[in-house]
Parts: C-alpha cells; structure tokens; sequence
C-alpha cells in the first residue's frame, strides 16, 4: 500500500506564549493524534514550539487565486481604514 | 557493610541501567532509513536519542563513582571497552531490532516497565539517580503513549499486522521475567532506598500490559518458558555482534580522541 | 476579471512581472506548465537527495566512537529525514503526491544527488560529508532561500536553520582526527582526498553545458549559477583545508588576486557522468535499500488504514 493512501494534514506551531500558531508544513498520518505526535517528532526537534495544531489538508477551504480581485481589491481603496489617513498636527508627535 | 562496598554496588547498579539504555538505543538507532515510512523514521531517531541520552547520564555518573572507588574511567569507557560478559543489561535489550511488530511489542513490554521502574527511581536516596529519573520520564511517558498506540493498530489493524503482532509477543514474553528479580547487590541497594524494588513492580506492569493487549485484541502468552541472566553477564549470542560493530572503531585507536 | 477571460500568452506575462518584481508563486497561482515541471523535478529531486543522502552516514551510527558522537549523527542523519518531509510537504502544493515521487525515484526517473552514491569507508567520511558534502550543499540552499515558489523558499530558509550544524559537526570531527594521532590524520587526509571532488561535482556541469540552468535562472527557480556557487565553495574551502594541516586534493588550487577568487584545477567530468550513470560503487545499493524500506513497511501502513477504517466504522455504530 502506498504511503498517500495516509492522510495529509497541516501543522501549525505556536512557537512561544503570545504569538499566533503559524504553518510550518504538512505530513503524512492516521488521524488526528498521530499527526500531533508526528508534527512533535518532526517540526519541534529544537524546541521550536510551545502547541501544535494540526488539521487536515482537505479540510482547509482556501481562497481562489480567481476571486483574488472581488476578494482583496476592494479593501485597496479603503484608505481611511489605515491609521496613516489621518494627519496629526505637527504639535502632537505620537498617539 | 563498608563504605567502600556500598559504592561499588551503586556503581554496579548505574552502569546496569546505563547497560539497559545504551543497548537498547543503539538497536533502536538501527531502524534509521529502515522505518515503515518518513515521519515513523523520525519518530523512532527520536525514541533511540533518547534512550542514548539516558545511558550517557547513567555512565556520566558511574564514571564519577568510579573515580571515588579509586577505579579511574571515563563515560565512554562504559559502553566502548568492556566485553560481552561485563556487560549486565537485561536481555530484552539486547534482542534483534526485528520487523516493526517486534520492535513495537518490545518497547511496549520495556516502556510500560520503565512508566513504573523511573517513577520509582524519582524517589530514589540517591540524588543523582533521582534526579536523572526525573529527567528522564517525560520522555518515558511518550514512549508508553507512542508504544499503546502502535500495539493497538497493529493487533487490531489487519490479519497479517495481527498475527506478526501476537508472533512478536510470544517471542518476546519469556525474557520479561528477569526484569522483575533482583540479585544480592540490588536487594543491598534497594534496602538502602537506592535502587528500585523492581519485583513490586510486576502487578502494575503486568495489569497495563494486559489491558492494552486486550484492547489491541492479542492473547497473553501463557507458556512456561523464562531466559534470566543478563544482570550476570549471561547473555544471548546477539550482544557479542552487536558490541563488536559498536565498539570497533572506538577500540581500532587505543587513547584517540573523537 | 477571472483568470480564464485571459490568453495563456498574457497569463504568462503577468506570471513572469510577478517574478521581475520579486514575488513569491503560490500554489494557488497561475504558473505556466513548464514552470511547475521544473520545480517538480527540482524540489522533489532535492527532497530524494536527502531520503538517500540518509543512508551514507546512517551506515555509521552503529559504529559512531564516542557516545556524544553517536548521539550528534543519529540527530543529523534524522534530520535529513525531516529535511526530506519538508521538500517532500513543499513539492505536494504543486499537485504531486509523496507516493508518486517516491515511485520515481524507485524506477529510476526521478534522481537524487549521486554524491550519495559513494561509499561512506571510514568513520573520518563522517566528518568529510558534513563538512563538505553539507557544506556544498548549504551553498546551494542559502541561494535558494530566495527561490521564486514560495513553499520551497519558505521550506529552504527552514532547512538552512537546522543545516549549520551539520556542517559544523562536521568540521569539528576533522579538527579532533586532524589533530589526532597520525593513523587519525591520515583517515581525515584519506576522507577529504575522496570527497573533495565529488563535492564540487555536487553544482552541476559548467553553466555552459547545463540543460536547466537557463530558465531556472529566468523563472528565478536557481538564483545563482552553478559556477558561482562552486566559486564561492572553493574559496570558502581553501583556508578549513589549510587551517587542518591537510594537504589541499587540488594541486592547481590558487589565489587569483585580480579575480579575488581561487584559480582550480579542472573536474574530471567523465567520473561526474560515469557515476550518475550507474557505475559508482552504491548507486543500485541505494535503490535497493529505499524500496526494501518501503516495501518492508507496507504491511504496516495496511495496517495503520484497516485500523482507521474500523474505528470509523465502530464511530458510526455508536
């Protein structure tokens, strides 16, 4: 039997207390237990993380690289959303 | 009982269980590019690592009691220049790394063991052996983890995984009585609250070991046969090869450094 | 707009602005059929390097001479394997399963770096392949951390992480046989003389007669050339050799101050092509070891679905 008949899924590594899980990667496993004691053996030989998500690469819906323009570009002309749109006066330096 | 004569069983004592760890990691090490796929490569380098790291502390130690017996050695002293007969690991460890039932079935019997053998060992007299013992059982709580998960796929997964299975586990039942008895030095040692009364053991070990069989539907093995002898340096034929391979170049260049 | 209302022609051309600007591709993107066949064949090429590159050195685990040492090369060696699922993990974005780069390189059509297809003899070609084989090949990879595919760029700046210590294991086993007893220093002598070449064999032919190497460097793909890269190794080399005590394999090695570079003797491109072509001493050892591997291993992994299957089963039951 071949090895892709086992379910990929993808790990996500909180390396330390404060920041968000990130994606490192993916791997090969039964289930969901046996890809976090994988994901242990394989992405945190150096201590890399403090948690470990795991989750199954199926069931990741992503968005389309076709819907990128309805998706993303209406927010380019929102401006006012960014701090940056609004000027202080000279007199105040920080807020 | 002498001073002197008390170290020299707490030195006996630390390099048998250095002897257990070092023999064991090295077989271990032995399914590097030989695992059923990638991730259980890596997976079974780390369990070998681990249990390398357990022999270096125990002969790290040992070599410290050594100096104080007034028998100079190093930590690789242990595990580089004695022959087969010094060598007193229990011969469970010593057994051929196998397909990957047996070496599942095998560290299912030792890790299970080891659960309770390092939880005792934490209370130890001894400081430096509690301390190690202390060390060392994270890591043995995920091999127990890592070892019921395999026994359950494997017996319960297909009929040919099933049978290697329960093939692995009569092979391999008669060399776990051993590990429940002990010999004069330990009994010294154990009455000394230094060594672990392993022979206590046995129950808890035996109700984990059963329970998980069960649940992986195997049958316990209930033949008579029992190999003892490792703690007296009476060993299967399997060791001498496996000395002679590790020991080689270490011994191929008396004094070198590496 | 959606992708489709553009010609394949205008696709490309906004795939290669992405590139001029220094974009990363994602796997969701558009990319021309070329340029995902290169990268298949690059990074799974790469990720076989290291699966095999495992066998050379796990050849001497066993026999490691020092416990420390044993501990550090079963770590390095299972790091090729992580190494290995990472560019394995990368290459699947692009729509190629494990199973099947693994059926390629089983049947021979895919390749891996014939560098590991020389023997491992002596416990001092531990110190020669983490020194030179690895370092050879972090030459390659720190260039490749700026690769255009984003997984691969991302799985390369990872690798280049854990790689310095291997080369750095390496190098330190040279130093203690280099300073050693004789018999030591001859084996390190004896290591180096053997891998030297091969490792600078590892770039690849000349810029001038490799197949790939020009849209690789157009697609971004390969952001150096192999002949830079073999440079910048030989320079690099030249003073670790000296510092060793060792006698230099390159008799014509020399410092050329108006280049800035050394001057090198010439590799002998017929061994390169003799041992890719199945004449080197372990080329089908190392097959044969992979597939017995794998083969061995396929009970188990029945074993691992029947098991899921079951448990799903009792799941639904419940």
């Amino acid at each position: 039997m071949t090895i892709e008949k086992l379910e990929l899924f993808e790990v996500f590594i909180r390396s330390k207390r404060g920041l968000d899980h990130k994606h490192v990667g993916s791997l090969h496993a039964e289930d969901h237990e046996q890809a976090l004691e994988y994901a242990r053996d394989v992405y945190t030989r150096r201590s890399e993380g403090v948690s470990i998500w795991v989750i199954r690469s199926e069931d990741i819906c992503a968005s389309q690289e076709d819907d990128s323009e309805s998706f993303f570009d209406p927010s380019d002309d929102k401006p006012y959303r960014h701090a940056t749109y609004y000027p202080l006066p000279k007199e105040i330096d920080n807020m | 009982m002498t001073q002197s004569n008390s170290k020299q069983d707490l030195l006996t004592y630390t390099v048998r269980l250095g002897d257990d760890a070092i023999i064991l990691g090295h077989r271990l090490s032995e399914w590097v590019s030989y695992g059923p796929f990638l991730e259980e490569d890596i997976a079974l380098g780390n369990v070998s690592l681990d249990f390398i790291g357990h022999a270096q502390m125990y002969y790290t130690y040992a070599a410290t009691l050594s100096n104080e017996v007034g028998d100079k050695k190093a930590e690789d002293d242990f595990a580089y220049l004695r022959d087969e007969r010094e060598f007193q690991n229990h011969i469970i460890h010593e057994l051929p790394r196998g397909d990957f039932a047996y070496s599942v079935v095998k560290q299912l019997l030792i890790d299970l063991y080891n659960k309770h053998y390092i939880e005792e060992l934490k209370s130890s007299n001894d400081e430096t052996l509690s301390a190690i013992a202390a060390k060392a059982a994270k890591e043995v709580t995920y091999h127990c983890r890592r070892s019921k998960e395999w026994t359950l796929r494997l017996g319960d997964g297909t009929e040919e995984s099933h049978l290697k299975m329960q093939r692995a586990l009569d092979d391999l039942w008669g060399y776990t009585h051993e590990i429940f008895e002990q010999d004069e030095l330990e009994l010294r040692l154990v009455a000394q609250g230094i060594a672990v009364d392993s022979a206590s053991l046995k129950d808890k070990w035996f109700d984990d070991v059963k329970a998980i069989i069960e649940q992986a539907t195997l049958k316990l093995p209930t033949s008579e046969w029992a190999v003892r002898g490792g703690r007296a340096g009476y060993h299967t034929e399997n060791l001498g090869h496996l000395l002679t391979e590790m020991q080689f170049v270490h011994r191929s260049f008396p004094g070198a450094k590496w | 707009m959606a992708n489709s209302d553009l010609t394949e022609a205008e696709l490309e051309a906004a795939f290669q602005e992405k590139i001029d600007s220094e974009q990363k591709i994602e796997p969701k993107d558009w990319m021309p059929e070329g340029y995902r066949k290169n990268l298949i064949r690059q990074m799974s090429q790469h990720a076989h390097s290291e699966v095999i590159g495992m066998q050379p050195e796990g050849n001497w685990i066993t026999r490691a001479p020092s416990l420390r040492r044993k501990a550090v090369l079963l770590a390095k060696v299972q790091d090729e394997a992580g190494h290995g699922l990472y560019l394995y993990s990368a290459t699947e974005t692009l729509g190629i399963s494990r199973a099947e780069m693994i059926e390629a390189l089983q049947t021979g059509a895919a390749k891996y770096a014939s560098i590991f297809n020389y023997p491992t003899q002596t416990w001092g070609d531990m110190g020669a392949i983490g020194w030179l084989v690895d370092g050879a090949a972090i030459c390659n990879q720190v260039s490749l951390q700026r690769t255009s595919y984003g997984p691969y760029a991302r799985g390369m700046i990872r690798i280049c992480k854990e790689e310095s210590f291997h080369q750095r294991q390496g190098y330190q086993i040279m130093i203690e046989l280099a300073l050693g007893t004789p018999e030591q220093k001859q084996m390190a002598q004896d290591s180096l003389n053997r891998f030297y070449w091969p490792s600078l064999m590892m770039f690849g032919p000349h810029d001038s007669d490799s197949a790939h190497s020009a849209k690789s460097m157009k697609w971004k793909i390969k952001r150096e050339t192999n002949d830079d890269l073999r440079q910048k190794f030989i320079d690099q080399t030249a003073p670790q050799i000296k510092f060793l005590g060792l006698e230099h394999p390159d008799k014509d090695l020399k410092w050329n101050a108006e280049r800035g570079h050394h001057d090198s003797g010439e590799i002998n491109w017929d061994e390169f092509y003799s041992v890719i072509n199945g004449n080197g001493h372990c080329n089908r050892q190392r097959i044969q070891h992979h597939v017995k591997a794998h083969e061995e291993g396929a009970w188990v992994r029945a074993a691992m679905l029947a098991y899921k299957e079951k448990k799903k089963k009792q799941y639904q039951v419940d």
